[in-house]
């Protein structure tokens, strides 16, 4: 089977009904370059979703679209039903989304980058604490409490008041992992986090994700190259290829019996 | 020819104007400073009006004469509206924005040499405009040209002398005061010359202490 557009009716059976975000008919060009062309998906409360595909795809662009660092040419994301860049003005017509419904919005949406993006002139601990005290104004003590709290989570007890620069790799990408998980986003979009690590160190990063993925409380996005690690964490894997859903399913479904040429080819790269 | 008795006697006059001097130039300096952050930061708003209008100003500053700035601040502004400010405070005013506006391109390119990541991050944490600024942006954009903000305070310093036309009574506008009187003019403008150098000096090298701070804090 080759179609190309493919309902998404594989909703595992413990989620909800309601989808936490919906992409519905999303489009994005770039100049001239049309990257997504025209996607419908969704994911669930608490949901894995893993999104696998070549580079050049449009995953990244994806992500980003939900993060609102990207917005879309055409078509409609919402999150809880309700629309991320429209809004309706006073007399009711749907308008671009200003900045002050963006920055409510985003208070549902955290990202955990492939180059980190960490502050460096600000200590592990300031990282992480930051927008607890700046955005959701938690107090400084319980901000300190909850951010070593959750550094301790990703195995950074002892590195609170490192400045990045002296961090190795995969301890920047746990700072800015615990960074996003800290402001409980119901979905935090995960762009490629190991892919710029060096290869001994991609394994700590992804224990960590493994076991926050536990909680069944803040859904993924994975945006991944590692397929075992894909197939291990996801409730549910997209491939994407050139803009378009190719294939999507359950990780058995997708890993064991691809039903595509092009995910067959795609996942014989990685045998 | 060169006098030891008249120099101390004319020393301790000279060194009073000194203060003033340097007051004008370090409060000059901190406006500009600030100024310049705010122009800075216009220029990268996402008000299309607000851009073009601080760019404008910004180049008509910095295509006239400081000279000429100062005689309208200090002689005309007073005439087309109720402004009426001390020779001091037009001083001060006047070298903070003309070197506001050079400043601002320090600023701006050190700004946009930020990676495009620390904007993105610090989006992706739902940080406010103001607070991405203030956290984000000038605390790393700053450091890096503490050398160069540096080389301004000396330049302005060294433009004191401009503010003897509006009749502020500066360390040269003081020399020459005393070169009426002893008609005598090899010891006082070599002691002129010899503080601004002096000064200029020590300026310096609080501006190279305050860069190693900085640079012993953190490096990225
Ligand atoms: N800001 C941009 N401007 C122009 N082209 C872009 C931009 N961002 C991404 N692209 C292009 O869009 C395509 C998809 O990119 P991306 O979403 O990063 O794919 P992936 O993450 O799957 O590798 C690529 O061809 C890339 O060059
Ligand atoms: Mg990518």
């Amino acid at each position: 089977m080759n179609s190309i557009y493919m309902p998404d009716q594989v909703a595992p059976a413990k989620v909800q009904e309601q989808p936490l975000i919906r992409y519905e008919g999303v489009t994005k060009t770039f100049g001239e370059l049309e990257v997504i062309k025209g996607i419908d998906m969704s994911i669930y409360g608490g949901e894995k979703l893993a999104i696998i595909g070549p580079s050049g795809s449009g995953k990244t662009t994806l992500g980003r679209m939900l993060m609102t660092l990207e917005e879309p040419t055409s078509g409609i994301i919402t999150i809880d039903g309700e629309k991320l860049w429209q809004m309706e003005d006073k007399r009711g017509r749907l308008v671009r989304a200003n900045e002050k419904h963006l920055h409510r919005m985003r208070e549902k949406i955290g990202m955990v980058f492939q180059h980190f993006n960490l502050f460096p002139h600000l200590t592990a601990l300031r990282n992480v604490t930051l927008a607890l005290t700046s955005v959701l104004k938690v107090p400084k003590d319980e901000a300190r409490e909850r951010a070593a709290e959750m550094l301790g989570k990703v195995g950074l007890a002892t590195k609170l008041d490192e400045y990045p620069s002296r961090l190795s790799g995969g301890q920047k990408q746990r700072v800015a992992i615990a960074r996003a998980l800290v402001l409980r986003p119901k979905v935090i979009v995960f762009d490629e986090v190991t892919s710029a690590l060096d290869p001994e160190l991609v394994g700590e990063v992804l224990e960590v994700i493994k076991e926050i993925a536990e909680d069944r409380e803040t859904a993924m996005m994975l945006i991944t190259h590692e397929m075992e690690f894909a197939r291990e964490v996801a409730d549910r894997v997209v491939f994407g290829a050139d803009g378009l859903i190719v294939e999507q399913g359950t990780p058995e479904e997708i890993f064991d019996c691809p039903r595509s040429e092009r995910l067959q080819a795609f996942l014989g790269r990685f045998r | 020819m060169w006098d030891w008795d008249y120099v101390y006697e004319l020393l301790p006059k000279l060194l009073r104007a000194l203060p003033a001097t340097l007051g004008a130039a370090l409060c000059g300096f901190a406006l500009a400073v600030l100024v310049g952050i705010l122009i800075a930061i216009a220029g990268r708003s996402r008000f299309r009006l607000l851009r073009g209008l601080t760019t404008g100003i910004v180049d008509f500053i910095r295509s006239t004469p400081l000279l000429v700035q100062l005689f309208f601040l200090y002689y005309s502004l007073p005439m087309l509206t109720p402004l009426a400010m001390s020779a001091f405070a037009t001083g001060v005013i006047g070298l903070g924005l003309h070197y506001a506006c050079y400043l601002s391109e320090v600023f701006r390119s050190s700004i946009d040499a930020l990676p495009k990541g620390q904007w993105e991050a610090a989006s992706a944490l739902n940080l406010s405009k103001a607070r991405t600024w203030f956290s984000i942006v000038l605390p790393q954009a700053m450091p890096p040209v503490i050398p160069i903000m540096g080389n301004y305070l000396i330049v302005i310093f060294k433009e004191t002398p401009a503010l003897s036309a509006i009749t502020f009574v500066e360390l040269l506008m003081r020399t020459k005061n005393e070169t009426s009187i002893s008609f005598r003019a090899f010891e006082p403008y070599t002691i002129t010359g010899g503080l601004f150098i002096v000064v200029s000096l020590l300026l310096s090298l609080a501006v190279s202490r305050l860069e190693k701070r900085f640079k012993n804090r953190t490096t990225a």
